[in-house]
């Protein structure tokens, strides 16, 4: 399975409201980040959660977003930054 | 000790036992039934359940704080814990399947802290079971949304000119914090060292001891 993005690309979180077992917290969805490194090919979550094989696997990715990205009002030095792992299907080129 | 006696600076609220008052819960009453199907069934035994919570309750940050020592005083390891860090934890007979170890070093520019938001992800095989607050709402809402005040509160001054980089332990992947090795430890060897490596600080909420911190 070929990645979709590579590390330094500029990727939007994508801003959708699923219920279930989803890994990607809400205050990172419709945010614009930057690939940091590709983790690996992993079952989904999504489904592996209730009881199925997860397959096909998505590919993860650790994304780097810079505080005041996340947060407007976010009360600290510019460059501080946030990392956390997103699966390919939660994202979008930005 | 009387039962009658005054006491007008304490009292004797902290009962040794612990009563049963609540019903069990809905999770305890599946967790408890699943248990005993899969036994009943013979596809796990209750000595296996046993020797599984022996294992993990030996997990415990000593273990942690020899890995971080270790990487202090062999630049090789150190090299090997950052780029392969599963196969440094093998060293140690630690195996992190299925999880993967992601170990992020602290520098003189950077300070890194881990928290996982959506549950209560911690590195179990290199450090055991998390400390309560580690799993509690406010740790896991806050040090994302505010980490250097979250910083201040476990006493962690960490300058402006440095970057904070909060992980959030979300999906696959487990964090360790290698914190800087302290200043005045020229010479220390890994046993020494150890003794300055706090769960603390391999989570990232605090750097590592200094040697005043453990002069006797």
């Amino acid at each position: 399975m070929e990645p979709r993005y590579k590390p330094g690309d500029r990727v939007l979180v994508l801003q959708r409201n699923q219920p279930g077992h989803v890994r990607t917290p809400m205050y990172v969805r419709g945010k614009t980040g930057v690939i940091e490194r590709i983790v690996g090919a992993f079952p989904n979550p999504e489904l592996l959660a209730y009881g199925h094989s997860g397959m096909p696997y998505k590919t993860l990715y650790r994304v780097n977003f810079r505080q005041d990205e996340l947060w407007s009002d976010y009360d600290g030095p510019s460059d501080d930054t946030l990392e956390i792992e997103i699966y390919e299907h939660w994202l979008s080129p930005a | 000790m009387s039962e009658t006696h005054d006491h007008p600076t304490h009292t004797h609220d902290g009962k040794p036992i612990q009563e049963d008052a609540l019903p069990p819960i809905d999770a305890h009453v599946l967790e408890t039934s699943v248990r005993e199907l899969l036994i009943e069934k013979g596809i796990i035994s209750a000595g296996d359940i046993r020797r599984a919570i022996d294992v993990m309750e030996s997990r415990n940050p000593a273990l942690g704080a020899k890995i971080v020592a270790r990487a202090w005083t062999d630049p090789e390891y150190r090299e090997l814990l950052l780029t392969d860090s599963d196969r440094a934890m093998l060293a140690f007979g630690i195996d992190m399947r299925p999880m993967e170890l992601c170990v992020v070093e602290n520098t003189d520019e950077v300070h890194n802290m881990v928290v996982c938001t959506l549950c209560s992800c911690y590195p179990r095989p290199v450090l055991g079971i998390p400390p309560a607050w580690y799993k509690r709402r406010d740790y896991r809402s806050r040090a994302v949304r505010e980490p250097r005040a979250v910083l201040q509160e476990f006493g962690t001054e960490i300058p402006s000119n440095k970057q904070v980089r909060v992980h959030d332990s979300n999906a696959d992947l487990r964090y360790l914090v290698l914190p800087q090795r302290p200043a005045g430890t020229e010479g220390w060897d890994a046993e020494a060292l150890a003794r300055l490596v706090t769960r603390d600080s391999m989570i990232g909420v605090s750097d590592a001891l200094s040697p005043a911190d453990i002069e006797d």
